[in-house]
């Protein structure tokens, strides 16, 4: 996983409420067994006029002129600022990646779903939440001010607006770890091998049935 | 101290905890199917990793399979290539049980882990699909997972998690005719809304949820994820005992009665606290249908689709303007009489036999409307299917009109053939209405297996008490 530390970028505002892991990813496109190249089917069915197929060139696809990250400001965006419930519905890792593909490093957002959530953390991707308060004023700030851009700051756990406002963000403590190092959730877990062989002797013994 | 289901589920599975209450937690069960493990398979190898405990492995494939013309095999090739890859690496690494492709007992991961008695209370269940939530009906701590999660209990039988809050949903009373437990969590949702549960476990308690069968839990638990809840869960009882008796990978008669009893003590004790407690009047539950694109945009079947100029909030309004747009309804028409062009039986959430049964006892003897295109059941699994057919309900399903198919998620998300074109609308006994969900611009409204044949039935949204 690559690390992440301190991020700045250009923003670009999705406005909408609940958006979940189908708007992000369309179910075609899960059938892939890879893990990359889901970057340009990212938000497919609202960034194309058209239906995607998995597999195809998407380059002159027709997109859609209303579309947020179709306009020509938003290009090269690495933070998603978005409203509430992001990332709602299923558990596909497949969002995170296209986001993650597509270039996004950071979404801030007044909440998100919990699985969604989780996964961001293991694909590198840091999940921001904000007051709804900060969130509204982020959004009147990057619609009236082309090319704005956020500093993103983990470990200070801040995010620094273009006029130098700080606004503090809250991150738990392991997973602020392992995004600062780049570290693999697997090797850290097998530090503890033997207290995980322990514990399954121990439960074997009590339950058994559970290991018929 | 008095303690709740979800603090005694936690507690019996800390393999390790970190100051800041991160904490390893041993899984005792890990259901695969073919969407969300390639890639995990693939890490494994690449990191020269073996899966630990492979007996807790219980696979199946159902996102991608076809549900008609079996003899033909998966014809598209992306999505054979993906079921054949779940098969290699399931024949490479092991499993307690695998019900690949045809296989007589293969179905949707959610209903074949509980019919083989896989799912047992206590357990933590994992799977890389979020209606993992199912298994709680078991008094199960079960989860939805990432793929990096599932490399991850792959490799270490555990996964790294931190406490959640606590949440009791208590619907006391009783459940009126027609009303059944999909109507339940639907109402619980339009209630506490999709991110209502955000952050907690949610054990579903009180009268109305202990007289639902263990299927009927399996329902509302289900759907716990689409209220945000983390997990949904239901203490043991005599249901859930009697369920479990005589199932294939249920505790056999030496272990039996040492399960039974640690089983009797899944339940939250006598005074025990929640963070949160919501309650419900069971007679206040009408049957539910979805109008929106967002399993909160909820309303009983004599009930208006809502008017966004009547919402204050302005992010909730447009939110409901585009939903209405999406969906083609008109704000203050009455739900009930809005067509459908085609009816889903089927999903994780109800396919099991009971689903079938009611849905089939509101059928016999009619026929399908002339505007009906299409009305499928998909049987949840193989041994769901043979046991309608047993007792009769394909006849009755097909006399109807309706097309009997072979057991997967089908049209619960389309990505095999079975999907909307744009523009259709649908009554479907699934568990989400999100935007192209059945389709690229279908339009899928939620309702229980009886409202689901009752629209079937009128040609448009029925209220099936009028039915029964
Ligand atoms: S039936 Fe639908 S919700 Fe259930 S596992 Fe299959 S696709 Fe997911």
């Amino acid at each position: 996983m690559d690390k992440f530390v301190c991020l700045e970028g250009l923003v670009a505002p999705l406005d909408r409420a609940n958006v979940d892991t189908d708007a992000i990813i369309p179910k075609q496109f899960l059938k892939s067994i890879k893990r990359s190249g889901f970057g340009p089917n990212l938000f497919d069915e609202w960034r194309y006029m058209d239906v995607g197929q998995p597999g195809q060139d998407c380059t002159n696809r027709p997109r859609n002129p209303n579309f947020v990250l179709n306009q020509p400001r938003y290009q090269g965006a690495q933070i998603l600022l978005t409203r509430k419930n992001f990332g709602c519905g299923s558990s596909r890792e497949h969002a995170p990646w296209a986001l993650l593909d597509y270039g996004f490093r950071v979404i801030l957002a007044e909440s998100f779903a919990d699985i969604f959530f989780n996964n961001c953390f293991k694909n590198g991707i840091l999940p921001i939440v904000l007051p709804a308060n900060e969130i509204d004023a982020l959004f009147a700030e990057v619609q009236a001010l082309p090319g704005y851009r956020l500093k993103v700051d983990l470990s200070a756990q801040q995010v620094l607006t273009p006029s130098g406002k700080a606004l503090p963000f809250e991150v738990d403590a392991f997973r602020k770890e392992c995004l600062l190092n780049g570290w693999d959730d697997i090797g850290l877990t097998l530090r503890h091998a033997d207290k995980i062989r322990a514990f399954e002797e121990k439960r074997r013994a009590e339950q058994p049935w559970l290991f018929a | 101290m008095p303690q709740n289901l979800y603090e005694k589920l936690w507690q019996s599975h800390v393999v390790h905890e970190e100051a800041d209450g991160t904490a390893l937690i041993y899984i005792d069960r890990h259901l695969i199917h073919e969407v969300t493990s390639p890639q995990a398979f693939e890490g494994l190898k690449l990191s020269g990793r073996k899966p630990w405990r492979v007996s807790s492995i219980v696979a199946t494939a159902d996102h991608n399979t076809p549900t008609n013309n079996w003899d033909r095999g998966i014809e598209d090739p992306v999505s054979r290539l993906q079921v054949e890859t779940l098969d290699a690496n399931i024949r490479e690494v092991g499993s307690l049980a695998y019900f690949p492709f045809k296989d007589p007992r293969q179905g949707v991961v959610h209903v074949v882990g509980p019919e083989h008695g896989a799912t047992l209370p206590g357990m933590t269940v994992v799977c890389g699909d979020s209606h993992t939530s199912t298994h709680g009906a078991f008094a199960c701590l079960s989860l939805g997972i990432g793929t990096s999660e599932v490399e991850h209990v792959l490799a270490t039988q555990c996964l790294v998690q931190k406490k959640s809050k606590t949440m009791l949903i208590r619907v006391e009373g009783r459940l009126g005719k027609g009303v059944t437990a999909k109507d339940v969590v639907l109402a619980i949702i339009g209630r506490i809304g999709t991110a209502g549960g955000t952050g907690y476990a949610v054990e579903f308690g009180g009268s109305a949820i202990r007289s639902l069968s263990m299927e009927g839990r399996m329902t509302v638990c289900n759907m716990a994820i689409e209220a945000g809840a983390r997990m949904g869960f239901v203490a043991v009882d005599d249901v859930t005992i009697d369920y479990l008796q005589g199932r294939a990978f249920s505790p056999k008669a030496d272990y039996w009665d040492k399960a039974v009893a640690y089983w009797r003590t899944l339940h939250s004790d006598e005074g025990a606290r929640f963070d949160h407690v919501i309650e419900l009047r069971a007679e206040d539950i009408r049957p539910q249908v979805t109008w929106g694109t967002s399993p909160e945009m909820v309303v009983s079947i004599d009930d208006l689709v809502p008017d966004p100029a009547k919402q204050s909030d302005p992010v909730k309004r447009e939110g409901m303007e585009r939903a209405l747009q999406y969906m083609g309804l008109n704000p203050n028409t009455p739900i009930k009489g809005v067509k459908v062009d085609k009816v889903f039986i089927g999903s994780c959430t109800n396919s099991r036999i009971e689903d079938l049964r009611v849905a089939a006892h509101v059928v016999k003897g009619r026929h399908i409307a002339a505007n009906v295109k299409q009305a499928l059941v998909v049987p949840g699994s193989g041994l769901v299917k043979r046991q309608a057919e047993a007792e009769g309900l394909d006849k009755i399903f097909l006399a109807a009109g309706f097309e009997w198919r072979e057991p997967g998620c089908s049209m619960c998300l389309a990505m095999n053939a079975d999907r909307l074109e744009p523009g259709e609308r649908c009554a479907s006994t699934s568990n989400r209405n999100f935007e192209g969900r059945q389709g690229a611009g279908g339009r899928t409204h939620l309702v229980s297996p009886a409202m689901a044949a009752a629209a079937a039935i009128a040609g448009h949204f029925a209220d099936v008490r009028d039915l029964l």
